[in-house]
């Protein structure tokens, strides 16, 4: 098999432009170890090998012709499966969007289509992206490349496999209260949910609206740096894009120096209920901080201690909302019951038919939230608990530039341990959370792994809005700080996926 | 305890169209007072008078100007749906016979 596939994509870029690989020899190699190892992990419940290729054709024949191409062309890259393509189903990991082929390309797809990067396939997420571990995906739960019977988090957890993996060099992922950080930090990987409305939602099939946010996906800072510069920037088919530029994400990640920033580690996102190996990677991680000149102060948000409250007040409410869509009229599945049903019977048992527990569990969740005599005291209350956390945050950035704190309490379970508990499955997103209730961005990366069990711990920086580019700069800094210890990157701790796969068989 | 009952899981499943076996109402029922009873700390959280924040940025209104800009053709609008008929969504009865 190609040593091709295990190279950063930022590495592979310059080999492309180059012309020393060409990008239908790279897209094969990627189709080829998804052919071997994608029945073990299940990261892609699509694969689109004919269209990547002719893609992957397209970048060669117009590169060899001296043509002008976009920064990324010819990378491969993968997309979760909320994302509408016009080539591909869409199902966001719902039987009732079973192959549903969309009209229209999301944005962020479009983008990538401009950037001419082979699209592999679409990546398996919890059903409608309500879950933290995959496994509340229709389609089947996703195995941890590190340990295939463990949970590579969620949603996002086919994108964050596939790039685990090396079953995609760099993927897309989307964040409503750490989908994209949380499989980031169970996987070995890094992800980055940028400030909300910094990329387009258009296309993404909505889960919570004040809350979406996509983001990159990759093995290294500053290849998701890359992907963040090309997918970002407004668009006038979301009404919530932001008009402002962000800068290049890519100059903030070759910064380097953090001689002097300020990094406020966050009184409530450590000790009680954090796993010993991730507090001990974590403190490790902020001791190099400081040797780089950094300075570290302690932050205070007592709000936190609402945020998963709220958030589980304001999710299903949206949600509720946003799904009552799938009605069996416009797309998707109808299950019509016996004798002669009015639409309203048709609609019941299609939901009933279409839609997995979580689901149904967080749509009543949210009727009951959104119901007139509850919502003052629910709904309401969680709103104004945003605004506390708010303004936590403006506090904290007042002394400090970016914050930090592990991304996850624990590491990665085991497929099956929590799926009967919603409320210990809710606790995995206590760090991610907030940063979605306040809009500002947030980087997952990886420090090391756990003593206890050898898997992957993952760090979280957040930024003020807008500041995305603070996260690139210290995480750079950080991830080198860390390979110059360790001698070696986060992916060479990780055991030969060949090896795990040919064990379950 | 919550007050999330079978009967109002029931209810509200109703009101959400989703058809619910027995086995449903009662595993949800469960479930969801555990939920509600976690989540209503935010009954509690706030003191005094806070605004709510329904959205993480502030936003103006955004308008374009009123002009036609290409969309799915009819065809397309209907190439997803379950039924259709005459260039129109296909579904059943409204209002029930009786």
């Amino acid at each position: 098999m190609s040593d091709l596939v295990f190279k950063p994509a930022h590495q592979l870029v310059e080999l492309l432009r180059s012309g020393e690989i060409t990008s239908v020899e790279l897209t094969q190699a990627f189709l080829d170890r998804i052919n071997k190892l994608n029945p073990a992990v299940n990261a892609y419940l699509h694969v689109s090998a004919e269209s990547a290729l002719a893609t992957a054709a397209d970048v060669d024949r117009r590169r060899a012709a001296g043509e002008k191409l976009p920064a990324l062309a010819g990378l491969p890259i993968a997309v979760k499966d909320n994302l509408t393509t016009t080539d591909a189903p869409t199902t966001s990991g719902s039987k009732i969007l079973e192959g549903w082929v969309p009209q229209y390309d999301s944005t962020v797809v479009a983008k990538l289509r401009a950037e001419m990067m082979p699209i592999l396939g679409k990546t398996n997420l919890d059903e409608f992206a309500m879950g933290s571990s995959t496994e509340y995906s229709a389609f089947g739960p996703t195995g941890n490349p590190w340990a295939l019977e463990r949970i590579p988090g969620g949603s996002g957890g086919g994108s964050a496999a596939a790039v685990a993996g090396f079953l995609a060099p760099i993927a897309i992922g989307s964040d409503t209260g750490g989908s994209i950080r949380y499989p980031a930090s169970m996987t070995g990987t890094v992800g980055i949910k940028p400030t909300y409305g910094a990329v387009s939602r258009y296309g993404l099939i909505a889960l919570a609206s004040s809350l979406d946010q996509i983001g990159p996906v990759s093995r290294n800072v500053v290849d998701s740096a890359l992907l963040q510069d090309v997918i970002q920037g407004h668009d006038p088919h979301d009404s919530t894009s932001l008009p402002n530029d962000l800068g290049s994400m890519v100059e903030a990640a070759k910064k380097g120096s953090i001689k002097g920033l300020r990094v406020g580690v966050i009184k409530q996102l450590q000790g009680e209920g954090f796993q010993p190996g991730v507090l001990a990677r974590f403190n490790e991680s902020i001791e190099l901080l400081k040797a780089a000149g950094a300075e570290i102060v302690e932050v205070d948000c007592p709000s936190f201690e609402y945020a998963i409250a709220a958030y589980y007040l304001i999710l299903p409410a949206e949600a509720s909302s946003n799904l009552a869509k799938f009605d069996s009229v416009r797309f998707g599945l109808r299950v019509t019951p016996e004798g002669n049903p009015t639409i309203e019977r048709v609609m019941a048992a299609t939901r009933e038919a279409g839609f997995g527990p979580e689901v149904k569990r967080r749509i009543i969740l949210g009727t009951y939230a959104l119901s007139s005599g509850y919502y003052d005291a629910y709904y309401g209350s969680a709103q104004k608990v945003r605004t506390l956390i708010q303004r936590d945050f403006a506090k904290a950035f007042e002394a400090a530039d970016v914050l930090v704190s592990p991304t996850a309490p624990t590491t990665a379970f085991k497929i099956g341990e929590k799926n009967e508990d919603p409320i210990a499955m809710y606790l995995n997103d206590v760090a991610t959370i907030p940063a979605n209730l306040a809009g500002i961005p947030g980087i997952s990366l990886p420090i090391g792994t756990a003593d206890e069990d050898g898997l992957p711990v993952g760090i979280q920086f957040l930024a003020p809005a807008m500041q995305d580019s603070r996260l690139y700069h210290v995480g750079a800094a950080l991830e080198s700080a860390l390979e110059a210890k360790w001698g070696k990157t986060m992916m060479d701790f990780a055991p030969s996926l060949e090896a795990l796969a040919s064990e379950v068989k | 305890m919550s007050e999330i009952t079978p009967d109002l899981v029931r209810h509200l499943a109703g009101l959400a169209r989703i058809q619910v076996t027995d086995e449903e109402v009662s595993r949800f029922a469960e479930q969801i007072s555990l939920i509600v009873d976690s989540v209503a700390t935010v009954k509690a959280a706030v003191q005094g008078d806070v605004p709510a924040t329904s959205h993480p940025i502030p936003m103006a209104n955004v308008f374009r100007e009123d002009v036609v800009e290409p969309s799915l053709s009819q065809q397309q609008a209907l190439s997803g749906a379950p039924d259709s008929a005459d260039g129109r969504f296909r579904v059943h009865a409204i209002l029930d016979e009786e």
